[in-house]
C-alpha cells in the first residue's frame, strides 16, 4: 500500500506524466528543496542582478534534468501575468529620483521595485511549477505529511483533491440545467442565475461535507487519519543530499552576491 | 414473526423501543422494535420520511439519546468511546451516495481506511483490502481514483469499504438507487454471496423480494408490518396504506402456503 505505487490517482493540468529522475524523487525532498530555493531567492538583495541570472540558470538546469519542455513551463507561468502588469507599471507610478530612458521619465525606485517583483516572482513560480510537474497531487500531500505539516492541513488538501471533481461535476450539471431552461447570461447584470447557483452549490458542498463526515465516523474515524499507507517510500539520505544541491547552489550564489556587492 | 431465530444464538441486531426526535421537535422514531437473526437478510421498507435513515444512524450510535436500546451481537450501543468503536466495526453502513463514502484519492486507500482505524497495519491491512475488493469483484481497480469509476463500480467499492471491517451486519441504504439494470443485477449477485447478516433499506420492492426473505415496513417512526417479503408484497391494501407501490406491470409470485 505504498503511496508511491498508489499515487497515480489524479491527473491535473499542472502535472506532467513522465518517468524521470525528478519524478522518482520522494515528494518531501522536492518540497523542501523548492521551499528552500524560493526562500534564498526572496531574501537576495534586489540590486544583486547577476545573482538572479545564476538562479535562472539553476531553474533551467533542473527543468532540463526533469525533461520539462520550456514551452510547457512558459504556458503555465502565465498565471503570473497580473503581477507582471503591476511590476511593469511600477516605474511609472513610483516616486523619488527619476532617470530618462527613450524619452520616458522613470522612477529609479520603481524600476528596482518592478524588477524585484518580476525576478523573484518568476523564479518562485517556475520552481513551484517544476515541483507540480514532477509530483502528483497525491504525492504532494504525502510529502507534506512526512514533513510534519499539521494533519488538519493535509486532510483539507486530501478532501479538496477528492471533492473538487465531485463539486465541479455538480456545478456542471447545475449549469446545464440552468441553460436548458433558457438562461443565457451575456452581460454582468444577467448573472443572477449564476450567482444563485453558486449559493446553491455552497449549500450542497456543506451538506455533502456533513454526509461524508457521517460516513467516515461510521467507519471508526476519530479525528485522526490512520497513517498506515504513508510508511513506505520515505526519502533516503542520498536523495536528501541530491535534492539539497539546488538550494545550496542558490545559497552560495546569494552569499557571494551579498559579499561581493 | 416470519423467521424464527436460530436456536439460542444472540441476534445480530436487536432494537428495543428506540425513540428519537430531531431538535426541531419532529418525531422521527416513535418506539421501534426490530430483531434480525444472524445470517438473515431483511429489507427495511418505508416511504420517504418514514425515519429509515434516522434508524440506520441509530444502529451504529451516530444518533441516539432519545430512549430505547440497540444491541449488536449482544453489545449494547452507548456513549462510551471503546464501545462505539467496536459497534462501528460490527455495523457496516453503506450510504446511499458512494461519493459520500469514498473520500480518499484511490480505491485501495479508501478500503483501507476502516480497518486502519481498527488498528490494522502492513500485510494484515493489505490482506483485508484484497479480500474486500475481491468480494465485490473490484480487485483490478485498487489503484484507481474513485471518480474514474462508473457509478455501479463506486457503489461496489463502497460495499467493500465496510466489508473490509468484517462487520457483523451490513446495512445498505438504498443499494439499488441510480443503478442501471445490469449493475443492479451484479450487485444483487454480490450481496447474495456475502456471508453476513444484511439489513437493506429500500423502496425498491422487487429488489427486496429478490434478496430478502423477510421485510419490515417502517412508517411514521414505527414498525407497522413484519413478515416474509412475498406476504407483504401480495397485500395491496397494506402497501397502499404506507405509500409503497410495486412497479407497473410487476406481479410478485404468490407466497407458498404455510
Amino acid at each position: 500500500m505504498g503511496a508511491a505505487e498508489t499515487g497515480q490517482g489524479h491527473a491535473h493540468v499542472l502535472h506532467l506524466e513522465r518517468d524521470g529522475v525528478l519524478h522518482r524523487l520522494p515528494p518531501e525532498v522536492k518540497i523542501a528543496a523548492m521551499a528552500a530555493y524560493t526562500l534564498v531567492v526572496v531574501v537576495t538583495p534586489r540590486e544583486a542582478l547577476w545573482a538572479f541570472a545564476g538562479y535562472a540558470a539553476l531553474i533551467v538546469a533542473v527543468a532540463a534534468l526533469g525533461r520539462i519542455p520550456a514551452g510547457w513551463l512558459a504556458k503555465r507561468a502565465l498565471i503570473e501575468l497580473p503581477f507582471v502588469v503591476f511590476a511593469l507599471a511600477l516605474p511609472f507610478l513610483a516616486g523619488g529620483e527619476r532617470v530618462d530612458w527613450l524619452g520616458l521619465r522613470l522612477s529609479v525606485e520603481g524600476l528596482y521595485g518592478g524588477w524585484n517583483i518580476l525576478a523573484k516572482g518568476t523564479l518562485g513560480v517556475l520552481a513551484s511549477l517544476i515541483l507540480a510537474a514532477t509530483t502528483t497531487s497525491r504525492d504532494l500531500i504525502v510529502g507534506l505529511d512526512r514533513l510534519r505539516c499539521p494533519q488538519i492541513l493535509t486532510q483539507i488538501a486530501t478532501f479538496m483533491l477528492r471533492y473538487l471533481d465531485v463539486l465541479a461535476a455538480e456545478a456542471r450539471r447545475m449549469r446545464v440545467a440552468r441553460i436548458s431552461r433558457g438562461d443565457d447570461p451575456r452581460f454582468l447584470w444577467q448573472l443572477r442565475g449564476f450567482a444563485a447557483g453558486v449559493g446553491a452549490l455552497f449549500l450542497r458542498a456543506f451538506e455533502r461535507g456533513e454526509r461524508v463526515y457521517l460516513a467516515m465516523v461510521s467507519r471508526g474515524y476519530d479525528g485522526r487519519m490512520p497513517a498506515a499507507w504513508h510508511a513506505t517510500g520515505v526519502a533516503t539520505a542520498g536523495q536528501w543530499v541530491a535534492a539539497a544541491v539546488v538550494p545550496l547552489a542558490a545559497a552560495t550564489i546569494a552569499v557571494a552576491a551579498t559579499v561581493l556587492r | 414473526m416470519g423467521v424464527e431465530l436460530a436456536g439460542g444464538t444472540t441476534p445480530s441486531l436487536d432494537v428495543r423501543g428506540v425513540r428519537y426526535a430531531y431538535p426541531d421537535g419532529h418525531v422521527a422514531l416513535d418506539g421501534v422494535d426490530l430483531t434480525v437473526a444472524r445470517g438473515e437478510r431483511v429489507a427495511l421498507l418505508g416511504p420517504n420520511g418514514a425515519g429509515k435513515t434516522t434508524l440506520v444512524l441509530h444502529l451504529n450510535g451516530v444518533l441516539g439519546g432519545g430512549g430505547g436500546v440497540v444491541s449488536v451481537a449482544g453489545l449494547t450501543v452507548d456513549r462510551d468511546r471503546r464501545t462505539l468503536a467496536e459497534i462501528r466495526r460490527r455495523v457496516g453502513i453503506v450510504f446511499q451516495d458512494p461519493d459520500d463514502q469514498l473520500f480518499l484519492p484511490t480505491v485501495g486507500e479508501d478500503v483501507a481506511f476502516g480497518p486502519a482505524n481498527l488498528g490494522l497495519r502492513g500485510a494484515e491491512l493489505a490482506a483485508r483490502v484484497d479480500e474486500a475488493l475481491a468480494a465485490v469483484g473490484m480487485t483490478e481497480h485498487r489503484d484507481r481514483a474513485p471518480h474514474h469509476l462508473s457509478f455501479g463500480q463506486r457503489r461496489r467499492v463502497a460495499v467493500a469499504t465496510v466489508l473490509a471491517m468484517r462487520p457483523e451486519i451490513l446495512v445498505l441504504d438504498e443499494p439499488s438507487s441510480n443503478l442501471d439494470p445490469a449493475s443492479r443485477r451484479e450487485l444483487a449477485g454480490i450481496l447474495r454471496a456475502l456471508p453476513v447478516t444484511l439489513l437493506m433499506v429500500t423502496h425498491d420492492l422487487p429488489y427486496a423480494l429478490e434478496l430478502c426473505e423477510r421485510s419490515v415496513i417502517l412508517d411514521a417512526g414505527r414498525i407497522v408490518a413484519d413478515a416474509p417479503t412475498p406476504h407483504l408484497l401480495t397485500d395491496p391494501p397494506l402497501l397502499a396504506r404506507h405509500r409503497l407501490e410495486l412497479p407497473y406491470g410487476f406481479t410478485p409470485p404468490l407466497p407458498a402456503p404455510h
